[in-house]
């Protein structure tokens, strides 16, 4: 057989790209497409359960019954989103093990939300409604993202992250029609969470680096700026209804675009918080690596366990 | 990295009887047990499968996607194979 050039293997690549047809795990592909699945996709697993962190800091003091279970339910998702996200990157051939120690040694990067503090339950509810909602705006379109077992895994995600801003918005409601302090209470979380939510999709267009090549190959469908916008477009009249003020004094609607412009993004605090210097970057990397470190006799003794029970069987086969 | 890493797992979900068991994704786990009761709290949650198979990833055996062309690529001329290939005259029905 001849020998297929790079040049052929890569425009069959992109060939199947452009016509839709899904990238599967033993197919060929450039191993740029697969470094740069590799680092999205293991991100987007450590943000999945860097962000248990805040939220299960209040589970504890949920304020009824109700709200305990259906944060722990949440809280729970997320653990699984995380596994099918790390499962993904295990089919383009990275270890789970060696992706989770870049997390802890400081080399990989997950969502600069999860560094911002969770001060009152009233920021359960602003992250369900405004964390969870920015990610469902970033994930639906990932649901057709040209790699199979990504696409696969979002659209369990999605499916199962809709009911995540929903009880979210409830939390946010309930406080917002409740007592004086309780308003106050949903109006500061929203004032402190609204910044670091739009911060999440990432940098402007102008400035991100890895979008033109991602768009090319289909991992990635809208920009940055794209989604953002969207966000703002769809957020803004749900503040409005439960009677809370987004907290940017510039806010207006402009009639010719049909969208709603911001104020000017702080990116030097995005760029602080994602370089390592957030309230709580040190704090969730130690939370994380202590639990790795408790949960290792447990892990050990699963594995012990089960070399034991093969021997047994293979004596008594 | 750990010495000793827990294998991984396809996992299978039959979501109701009368269906197939479809796979759905994977696991790591240290025994075929307990990659059963991972996946029932990984991927049934909602009520998703009465019925889990997990089979070890290393004795998937698959067919080589390199190859896949030349592989399927009898079937491509056997047009035969299916109904539509045959001509049935008007007024002719129940076939």
């Amino acid at each position: 057989m001849e020998p297929i050039s790079f040049a052929l293997l890569e425009s069959n690549f992109q060939s199947k790209i452009d016509r839709d047809i899904k990238i599967e795990p033993k197919d060929w592909m450039p191993d740029d497409y697969r470094q740069t699945l590799i680092r999205q996709i293991s991100q987007h697993a450590h943000s999945e359960i860097v962000g248990m962190l805040p939220e299960g800091n209040w589970i504890t003091r949920a304020p009824n019954l109700r709200r305990k279970a259906v944060l722990l339910a949440k809280v729970q998702d997320e653990a699984g989103h995380g596994l099918y996200l790390y499962s993904a990157t295990e089919t383009l051939g990275a270890d789970r093990e060696e992706l989770i120690d870049d997390l802890h040694e400081g080399r990989a990067k997950y969502s600069s939300i999860f560094n911002y503090p969770t001060l009152s339950w009233a920021d359960m509810g602003a992250i369900g409604w405004l964390v969870d909602g920015a990610a469902i705006m970033n994930q639906v379109p990932l649901c057709r993202c040209s790699y199979g077992p990504y696409a696969r895994a979002m659209v369990r995600v999605c499916k199962e992250e809709s009911f995540h801003q929903r009880q979210g918005f409830e939390i946010m409601m309930s406080l917002a029609n409740g007592s004086p302090e309780q308003k106050e209470m949903a109006q500061d979380a929203l004032n402190r969470f609204w910044w670091p939510a739009l911060m999440m999709f990432g940098p402007n267009d102008a400035t991100s680096k890895h979008t033109a090549q991602s768009m090319k190959w289909k991992i990635k469908r809208h920009t940055n700026d794209e989604l953002r916008q969207q966000f703002v477009d769809v957020t803004v009249p749900q503040a409005e209804l439960i009677g809370l003020t987004i907290p940017d004094e510039n806010l207006k609607w402009d009639k010719k675009t049909n969208h709603y412009i911001t104020s000017p993004i702080n990116w030097d605090e995005f760029w602080q918080v994602v370089n390592g210097n957030g309230p709580c970057n040190k704090e969730r990397i130690d939370a994380r690596k202590k639990a790795k470190e408790n949960g290792k006799w447990v892990r050990d003794a699963a594995m012990a366990h089960a070399v034991k029970r093969s021997a047994i069987n293979l004596l008594t086969a | 990295m750990s010495e000793k890493e827990w294998p991984l797992w396809e996992v299978f979900i039959r979501s109701k009887q009368g269906l197939n068991h479809k796979h759905v994704g994977s696991l790591r786990a240290p025994d075929a047990q307990l990659a059963v009761d991972n996946a029932r709290d990984v991927y049934t949650r909602r009520s998703e499968g009465i019925s889990i198979w997990v089979v070890a990833s290393n004795n998937v055996f698959a067919s080589d996607a390199a190859e896949a062309d030349a592989f399927y690529d009898p079937a491509n001329s056997k047009v035969y194979r299916h109904p539509t290939f045959y001509d049935v005259p008007d007024g002719i029905s129940h076939m």
